[in-house]
C-alpha cells in the first residue's frame, strides 16, 4: 500500500462518522428475555428504527436483579450506555443525584408529558428536585391472583371469587394432590405476594402508611398482624411447589398441578402463550378478589448522560418514540402490562387487561413498592420473607416483629 | 539483618538492585491494590455509603446492623459448619486415597486423573451437576425410589436442616482430588529407606503412617490447608449455583451477604462492614498461626 493510497483509507475513516450522523446506534440495555418480553422489545426496535436510527439490543438475562448491578457498574464506571430499562422508582436515585442521568425536562414540557401521561405519580417518580429524568414506559401491577379453573373442577370445588374462600378451599385441593398455591423459592416472589396481601387484606391506607411512611406502630399493630396471619395461611398452601422461577411456578397453575398463583400482571404472557383463555381455563382476581386496587409499577427507560453530541441528540428521538401513541399500543398488547397514556385504544385486550384498565380508570391504584422503599429496605424484606415462607419454624408474631423492625429503621 | 552490615560495604537496599528493580511492579500491585484496596473498604465501612461511595461517617452504625441481621449470623454458622466439616473430610479422604495410590498398584495414572478431574470443573458447574444429582424429581432420589425403595428420602437442597451439607458433599466431590495429589506428592518425598527401616523394625504399616510419615509431611500439610482453607473462606460460587442461598437463607455464606448487599441492596456501607468481618475473621484465624509457622525460626 503507497502513501497516498494510505491517506485516502484515512481519509475516509475521518469522514464515516459525518456520513453516518443521520442513523446513530443507541445501545439500549433491558432484562427482557422471555418469549413475550422479547416480542414487546422487537416491537420498540422496530418504532425507533424507523425514524431513521438503529436500535442496539443490549439484552441481560436472569431478571432484574442479575442485570440491574451490570447496568449500574457500567453507567458508574464510565462505559454508560445510550439508554436503560429499570423499573420506576427509587431504583436509579442516587445515579440522578450524583448526575449521571439525563435530564429531559426540556422535551417533557414541548411534549406536554404531564398531560398525557396516567396515573400522575409516574411522572412523578421519575421526577428529582423539579426535572424529569426518565420516560415511563408501561404499568405492571401485582395485584393478581390467577386461579385454574381446571384444578378446582378436579378437587370438586367452585372456583374462588376471593381471598378467603380460596383459603377455605385449599384442603380440597390438596386432597385431590393439587398444590393449592404455587409459590416460587426466589425471594422476590414471596415478598412482592406479601406486598399483595398488605394492600388486598390490610387495604391501602395500612399499605400506604407501612411502605410509604414507614409507620413502625401501624406495622406493629392489628391489622398487619391480620396479614401475616394470610402469609402464615399462604405459607401452608404452598407447601411442595419445589420450582423457582416465576414461570415455572405459573406453569404449575397452567398445567392444573396447582390451584393458583399470586402474581403480577406479567404472568398473563404465560397464559396467553400456552393458549389459554381468561375466564374459560383460568380465573384473575384484581386484589386478590378483596380489594380491587392496583398498584402501578412498571418500567422506565433512563438516558445516562454522554459526551457524544450525535447521540446525545438521537436519544431524544428514542424518548419521544417510547411515548408515542402508536409504540405504546404495540408493545404493551405483546407485553400484557397497561399502556401508560390514557389516550390510546386497546380494543384488542384480554378481559382480565380490561379489568386492570377498568381500575386504573377508577383510581384505584396504589404506588408500587419500588416507587415507596429503597433497594436496602427490599432486600431486607426479601431476606426475612424468604425465610419465612421456606421455614416454618417461624412464626408470624416472629415475623412481625423482624418486619417493624426493618421498617423502624428504613429510609 | 541489618545489624550485621559493616561500614564500608555496599549499602543492603543497593544490593542486587537489578531483581528489586524489577519485583518493583509487583510490590506495586501488592501495596495499591491489596493493602490499598483493604483500607479503603474499612474505612468506608464507617460511612453510610448507599449506591456509590461517600465519606459520611456513621461510627458503627453498619456493625451493630449487621451483628442484628439473622441472615448474618445463619451465613457465620453455615461457613462454621462447612469450614470445619470440610477441613477434616477433605484432609482425611485426601491423605487415604493417597495413601491407598501409594500403594505400588496397576493403573496408577488412571486412578489419579479420575480422582482429580472433578478438579479441572468450576464451581459453578459443580454446582449445577450436584444440583441435578440431589433433586429429589431427577437425581438420587428417584432412581433409588424407582428400583423399588419408594419411601425412600433424600432431598437435602430442599431441607432447611440439611442443606449445607448437600454443599459440602459437592465441594469435597470438587477439591478432595487435589488434596490427594499434594499428599501424594509429599508421599513420594519421602525416602525410600524410611520404609525399609521402618519395615526391618518391624512396625506395622498403620503406624508408619501416623506416627513417621505424617510428621515428616509437615509442610505438606501446612501447604494444603492454606489451599483449603482459603477455599472456605471465599466459598460463594457453589452456593449460587447450587441453592442461590435457599431454601429461603438456609444456605447463606458471608461471601454472598456481601455480595447481595453492596450490589442487589445497593447499600455499599453494609457489605463493606461485612467483608470487613471476614477479613477480620480471616485475621484471628491466619495472623498468629502464620507467625508461628513463619515467623518463629528463620529457615535458610
Amino acid at each position: 500500500m503507497n502513501i497516498r493510497s494510505m491517506a485516502a483509507v484515512l481519509a475516509a475513516t475521518v469522514m464515516l462518522p459525518l456520513g453516518a450522523a443521520h442513523a446513530t446506534d443507541l445501545e439500549v440495555t433491558h432484562w427482557w428475555t422471555s418469549g413475550g418480553e422479547a416480542a414487546a422489545v422487537a416491537e420498540l426496535a422496530k418504532a425507533f428504527n424507523a425514524t431513521g436510527n438503529k436500535w442496539v439490543d443490549g439484552a441481560i438475562a436472569g431478571s432484574g436483579g442479575t442485570a440491574r448491578p451490570i447496568m449500574i457498574s457500567r453507567i458508574t464506571g464510565g462505559d454508560p450506555m445510550a439508554a436503560t430499562q429499570f423499573n420506576h422508582g427509587r431504583q436509579a436515585e442516587e445515579l440522578v443525584q450524583a448526575g449521571l442521568m439525563r435530564d429531559f425536562t426540556d422535551l417533557a414540557k414541548k411534549e406536554g408529558w404531564d398531560k398525557i401521561v396516567r396515573p400522575a405519580g409516574l411522572l412523578k417518580s421519575c421526577t428529582f428536585e423539579g426535572k424529569i429524568y426518565c420516560v415511563p414506559l408501561n404499568i405492571h401491577s401485582w395485584q393478581w391472583l390467577w386461579l385454574s379453573n381446571d384444578a378446582f373442577k378436579k378437587a370438586g370445588v367452585a372456583v374462588p371469587k376471593n381471598w378467603d374462600e380460596y383459603v377455605a378451599a385449599a384442603p380440597a385441593l390438596e386432597k385431590a394432590g393439587i398444590v393449592p398455591l404455587a409459590i416460587g423459592g426466589q425471594a422476590w416472589q414471596s415478598t412482592g405476594l406479601f406486598s399483595v396481601l398488605t394492600v388486598a387484606i390490610g387495604g391501602k391506607e395500612i399499605y400506604q402508611k407501612v411502605y410509604g411512611d414507614k409507620d413502625a406502630k401501624v406495622a406493629a399493630g392489628p391489622e398487619m398482624a391480620k396479614v401475616f396471619k394470610a402469609a402464615d395461611d399462604a405459607r401452608k398452601m404452598s407447601k411442595g411447589t419445589n420450582v423457582q422461577d416465576w414461570n415455572q411456578a405459573t406453569n404449575m397453575v397452567i398445567t392444573g398441578k396447582a390451584g393458583g398463583q399470586i402474581m403480577g400482571d406479567w404472568a398473563q404472557g404465560e397464559f396467553q402463550l400456552a393458549g389459554k383463555k381468561a375466564g374459560v381455563d383460568y380465573t384473575c382476581l384484581p386484589g386478590l378478589g378483596v380489594n380491587e386496587i392496583i398498584s402501578t409499577a412498571g418500567d422506565a427507560f433512563y438516558f445516562p448522560v454522554l459526551k457524544d453530541a450525535a447521540k446525545t441528540k438521537a436519544q431524544e428521538v428514542l424518548a419521544s418514540t417510547l411515548l408515542d401513541a402508536k409504540t405504546q399500543v404495540a408493545f404493551n398488547l405483546k407485553k400484557g402490562s397497561l399502556p401508560v397514556r390514557g389516550d390510546v385504544d386497546l380494543a384488542a385486550a384480554n378481559d382480565c387487561m380490561k379489568k386492570g384498565l377498568e381500575i386504573l380508570a377508577k383510581g384505584n391504584v396504589v404506588t408500587s413498592t419500588d416507587q415507596l422503599i429503597t433497594q436496602d429496605t427490599q432486600k431486607q424484606l426479601e431476606d426475612l420473607m424468604s425465610q419465612f415462607f421456606a421455614n416454618t419454624s417461624i412464626t408470624a408474631e416472629e415475623a412481625q416483629k423482624r418486619f417493624v423492625a426493618i421498617f423502624s429503621k428504613a429510609g | 539483618m541489618a545489624a550485621h552490615t559493616q561500614p564500608g560495604r555496599p549499602n543492603q537496599l543497593f544490593r542486587n538492585l537489578n531483581s528489586k528493580i524489577a519485583s518493583i511492579p509487583m510490590m506495586l500491585t501488592a501495596v495499591v491494590i491489596f493493602l490499598g484496596g483493604t483500607i479503603w473498604t474499612v474505612v468506608y465501612s464507617f460511612t453510610n455509603s448507599k449506591l456509590l461511595p461517600r465519606l459520611s461517617f456513621v461510627g458503627l452504625e453498619q456493625y451493630e446492623r449487621l451483628w442484628d441481621t439473622p441472615r448474618w449470623i445463619v451465613s457465620i454458622q453455615n461457613l462454621a459448619t462447612y469450614g470445619c466439616l470440610s477441613l477434616i473430610f477433605s484432609l482425611t479422604i485426601g491423605f487415604l486415597l493417597a495413601a491407598l495410590m501409594d500403594q505400588k498398584i496397576r493403573f496408577e495414572n488412571t486412578f489419579r486423573t479420575i480422582f482429580l478431574y472433578p478438579f479441572a470443573l468450576s464451581f459453578i458447574v459443580t454446582g449445577l451437576v450436584w444440583q441435578w444429582i440431589l433433586n429429589p424429581e431427577f437425581g438420587v432420589q428417584s432412581v433409588i425410589r424407582s428400583l423399588g425403595w419408594t419411601s425412600f428420602a433424600f432431598d437435602p437442597l430442599y431441607n432447611s436442616d440439611i442443606v449445607i451439607y448437600g454443599i459440602l458433599i459437592a465441594a469435597l466431590w470438587q477439591g478432595t482430588g487435589l488434596v490427594m495429589c499434594l499428599m501424594l506428592a509429599g508421599l513420594r518425598g519421602i525416602d525410600e529407606d524410611i520404609w525399609k527401616a521402618a519395615r526391618v523394625d518391624g512396625i506395622p504399616m498403620w503406624k508408619t503412617y501416623l506416627f513417621i510419615i505424617i510428621p515428616m509431611m509437615r509442610p505438606v500439610f501446612v501447604t494444603t490447608l492454606v489451599i483449603i482453607a482459603s477455599g472456605i473462606v471465599r466459598i460463594y460460587d457453589l452456593v449460587v449455583a447450587q441453592t442461590s442461598g435457599g431454601p429461603g437463607i438456609a444456605s447463606d455464606v458471608p461471601a454472598k451477604y456481601v455480595y447481595d448487599y453492596m450490589f442487589f441492596a445497593q447499600n455499599l456501607g453494609q457489605g463493606f462492614a461485612a467483608s470487613t468481618m471476614m477479613l477480620l475473621a480471616v485475621a484471628i484465624i491466619i495472623v498468629p498461626w502464620a507467625y508461628l509457622e513463619f515467623g518463629g525460626r528463620k529457615r535458610g
